[in-house]
């Protein structure tokens, strides 16, 4: 069957684009609070005021004739990422992870010339990337430096979180992994691989690629069961702060863990996409309801926290129960 | 949720003007509601004949009555060096001609078009009887009539009956003695009217006579036919003298009502009047907005028929956009269908329409193939984004200009319609497609195309429907109820079609836990 039923998607608590709009973002989301998250130069700013930890900001451009400059200002890095200050959706994001004579290496080994660095850069300024084709502005950030916990479950990028949190309660979390098929993005409709989080305890729950549970990483061959993400607590409590960061109510917030600092925001999200339902086969829905009948929100995030792993930790018993009876059948099966 | 009741309420209130003024329309001004609705427009002259002595001649001949069921069109007297008035008198409309002297044959004619509407009209109070005069009879007569009376009323419960009962023994086909006495055969069809009047004024019902025409495509040299009216006390009701039938007949219109002549010709003689009839079919729709630009209606005088047919045209086209829209509407929030472009489907939509669906679709996917390609060869250029649209659209001008030309050189005149295309409009959607190509890949190029392509065939189609665009234009305010759709549907918070297929993953999922 390639469809399902609204009937069983509603059972499981499901939340649609239109409730999302309609329910989510448009309820909690005051719009005048948007710029605080599109522009990544203001969220950069804020959460640096908010002693957040964020990736350091290398440089940034803003005008056409800051491009002849680009040289220079790259040369002292070695490892870099140029993105776009209000880019959306990991678009016009280019990553250099070697610099050697005149040429730039990108995490897949591919070579460009500095020419292509900056017509890059300046289409970036000319809007390409921007919502409705305004000129935008570049930043230009260090490089994360991937966790040895990750290693083998990525593919060239580096994972990152997507924490999805409602009134400053953290309600769900995927782990989003670059494959070959993604080509190093961790867009999960280009084929990167989701993986649903324990809220209570950082464990991976299930994994999808294209919509369909994985139980291995398709390019390492790791399977997932054993995936624990580490500083799982002091992540949450990151995530959790944001609420208070920016006041956006219904929030994606995008953290990598680097080997050397630990966890830290790189992107918010006011428009928080919904594939996190299908990599935690949960609906967000019961989440959601359990948050809302909250009276008020608890002003610490350190206890909202404590409060979501609680509330929203798995039930072990309906996922991990049914993939040891499979790999016992299958060891069976090889003895 | 104190939000959504306010826009709940202004929905019902949106919804609720716009089905009234469309009913209101359509019941009491009489548009119809299919486009192929026609009416049978009758023209009927009154020719009138005389022989002028070369006195003044004062000529004056009964019109017909105007009656809420039917719209005179039309009324013309032409008659050459004849002054003309139209009187109403207490029996009706009277058209008089006069001059000064005549002499020798004279013609006057009354030319009319008539059309029976579909209003919905208050019953008009009826004129009150008279009381009926006892007719003076001689005493063989009398007493004829009063035993045909007294038979006929034995078998009669009221006046209806009656007089049915009573024309029907007149014309019974074998008279008893009494009746051939009374009937005199011989006599033409005003003594039969006379007759059945005294007769019913003996009874003591009040009753008249009625002339009229009945209604037949090509008819000429026709005269009027006597009918018999009676009042039981609340209302009148015709009766067909010679068959007994009460109730008007099918196309039979009423030219004069009561005892008064029909002509009357001072300074004239021979005179006569004979009727000839013209069937005509007219749309519905013509007739009742010409007869709302005469009688002044507001919702038609203030409405876009008032306008040059040629904004009028353009306002078709504009008046059909509301439709394209709801179809995005649906098509996003419903079907959940991802389109370059919020509103480009709609601006394809229309240069379909201008092109026809096969051909449009064809030049559409030419350009944009073409576009692509060329983009493609642009992105290595190293231009500025602004630099490089222009160029994307001086592309576009281009290959369009091709296509034109090449087509027109092979004959295809269809394809010379490319210009229809909004050229702007594709160099931006080229050099989004181009950028997606770049970033997401072809697949999500193929997914958005076809969505937008998708859509703009089904507005297209909605678009061009006869009925649809019919409706769009005469009943603009179609546009209110389409708006308060579009807010319920802002409403829909439930899931769209793709979602069923976005989660479907879970459903099976789900359902293997089960067993």
């Amino acid at each position: 069957m390639l469809l399902t039923t609204v009937k069983r998607l509603k059972s499981m608590g499901i939340i649609g684009m239109n409730q999302r709009n309609f329910g989510l973002v448009a309820r909690y989301n005051p719009r005048r609070l948007y710029p605080l998250v599109d522009d990544k130069l203001k969220t950069k700013r804020l959460a640096q005021a908010a002693g957040i930890t964020v990736p350091k900001l290398l440089g940034t451009l803003h005008y056409q004739h800051d491009v002849k400059h680009l040289k220079e200002m790259l040369s002292a890095y070695n490892q870099f990422v140029i993105k776009p200050v209000k880019g959306s959706g990991g678009k016009g994001i280019l990553v250099i992870t070697e610099q050697d004579h005149n040429l730039y290496y990108k995490p897949s080994g591919d070579a460009v010339k500095l020419r292509h660095i900056e017509r890059h850069v300046s289409n970036i300024l000319s809007g390409l990337h921007s919502l409705g084709g305004k000129p935008d502005s570049v930043m230009i950030e260090s490089l994360i430096q991937i966790d040895p916990v990750f290693e083998d479950y990525s593919y060239e990028g580096i994972p990152d979180l997507r924490v999805i949190v409602l009134k400053g309660y953290p309600i769900m979390a995927m782990l989003r992994l670059a494959t070959h098929a993604s080509d190093g993005r961790a867009n999960l409709h280009q084929g990167a691989v989701g993986v649903g989080i324990d809220i209570g305890t950082g464990e991976a729950l299930h994994a999808v690629q294209y919509g369909n549970p994985i139980y291995f990483h398709p390019d390492t061959r790791k399977p997932f069961s054993n995936l624990v993400v580490p500083h799982w607590n002091k992540l949450l409590a990151l995530a959790a702060a944001c609420y208070e960061m920016t006041g956006l109510g219904y929030l994606g917030v995008d953290i990598v863990l680097d080997r050397d600092q630990g966890p830290m925001i790189i992107e918010l999200n006011a428009r928080p996409g919904l594939s996190i339902q299908v990599a935690n086969f949960a609906g967000l829905a019961p989440r959601v309801a359990a948050v809302e009948a909250l009276e008020k929100t608890d002003p610490d995030p350190q206890s909202r926290v404590a409060f979501s792993q609680q509330q929203f930790a798995a039930n072990r018993d309906i996922i991990r129960p049914r993939r040891r009876t499979r790999q016992a059948a299958s060891t069976l099966i090889l003895n | 949720m104190q939000a959504s009741a306010r826009l709940y309420t202004v929905v019902v209130l949106i919804l609720f003007t716009g089905i009234g003024l469309i009913l209101y329309k359509h019941l009491v001004l009489g548009f119809p509601l299919m486009p192929d609705e026609k009416k049978f427009v009758w023209t009927i002259e009154a020719k009138i004949d005389f022989q002028a002595y070369g006195e003044p001649v004062i000529v004056s001949l009964a019109l017909p009555p105007k009656e809420p069921r039917l719209t005179f069109m039309e009324e013309d007297f032409a008659s050459s060096d004849y002054g003309f008035s139209e009187l109403s008198t207490d029996e009706g409309r009277r058209g008089q001609w006069s001059k000064r002297s005549a002499q020798g044959n004279q013609t006057a004619y009354y030319r009319l078009s008539v059309y029976e509407n579909d209003k919905i009209a208050a019953l008009q109070p009826s004129d009150a009887p008279k009381r009926p005069k006892k007719p003076e009879l001689d005493e063989v007569f009398l007493t004829a009539s009063m035993t045909l009376l007294d038979q006929v009323r034995a078998r009669s419960a009221n006046p209806e009956i009656f007089t049915r009962e009573l024309i029907q023994t007149l014309n019974s086909p074998s008279p008893n003695q009494n009746q051939r006495l009374l009937r005199n055969d011989k006599a033409g069809e005003d003594y039969k009217t006379e007759l059945i009047l005294n007769l019913l004024a003996l009874e003591g019902i009040s009753a008249r006579v009625v002339r009229g025409l009945f209604l037949e495509d090509g008819r000429r040299r026709q005269s009027l036919t006597n009918f018999v009216e009676i009042h039981d006390g609340e209302e009148w009701i015709l009766f067909d003298q010679d068959t007994g039938k009460s109730g008007k007949p099918k196309n039979f219109l009423i030219w004069q009502r009561g005892g008064q002549s029909l002509l009357d010709v001072i300074g004239g003689k021979n005179s006569q009047v004979s009727f000839s009839i013209i069937k005509n079919v007219h749309s519905t729709r013509n007739l009742v907005v010409d007869s709302g630009m005469n009688t002044q209606a507001g919702l038609i005088d203030f409405s876009i028929y008032s306008l040059p047919i040629e904004q009028q045209n353009a306002f078709k086209m504009i008046l059909l956009l509301p439709i394209g829209a709801l179809v995005v509407v649906i098509m996003r929030i419903l079907i959940g269908i991802r389109t370059s472009g919020t509103f480009m489907p709609i601006l394809i939509a229309l240069a379909l329409i201008q092109t026809t669906l096969v051909t449009g679709i064809v030049i559409f996917l030419t350009v944009v193939s073409t576009g692509l390609m060329i983009r493609s060869y642009l992105s290595r250029l190293n231009l500025l984004l602004v630099a490089r649209i222009s160029a994307v659209i001086i592309v576009v001008i281009t290959i369009i200009a091709s296509i034109s030309i090449i087509s027109h050189k092979l004959g295809l005149s269809q394809a010379l319609q490319v210009t229809f295309f909004p050229m702007i409009i594709l160099a931006w959607t080229i050099e989004r497609m181009s950028v997606l190509w770049e970033e997401d890949g072809p697949r999500e190029v193929f997914i958005q195309g076809a969505g937008s392509l998708l859509t703009a065939i089904i507005a297209y189609l909605f678009m061009t429907n006869r009925t649809v665009e019919y409706l769009t234009f005469n009943f603009p305010e179609l546009m209110l109820v389409n708006l308060a759709l579009i807010l319920i549907l802002g409403q829909y918070t439930g899931y769209r079609l793709t979602e069923l297929y976005r989660f479907h993953s879970m459903g099976k999922h789900h359902a293997s836990d089960d067993r």
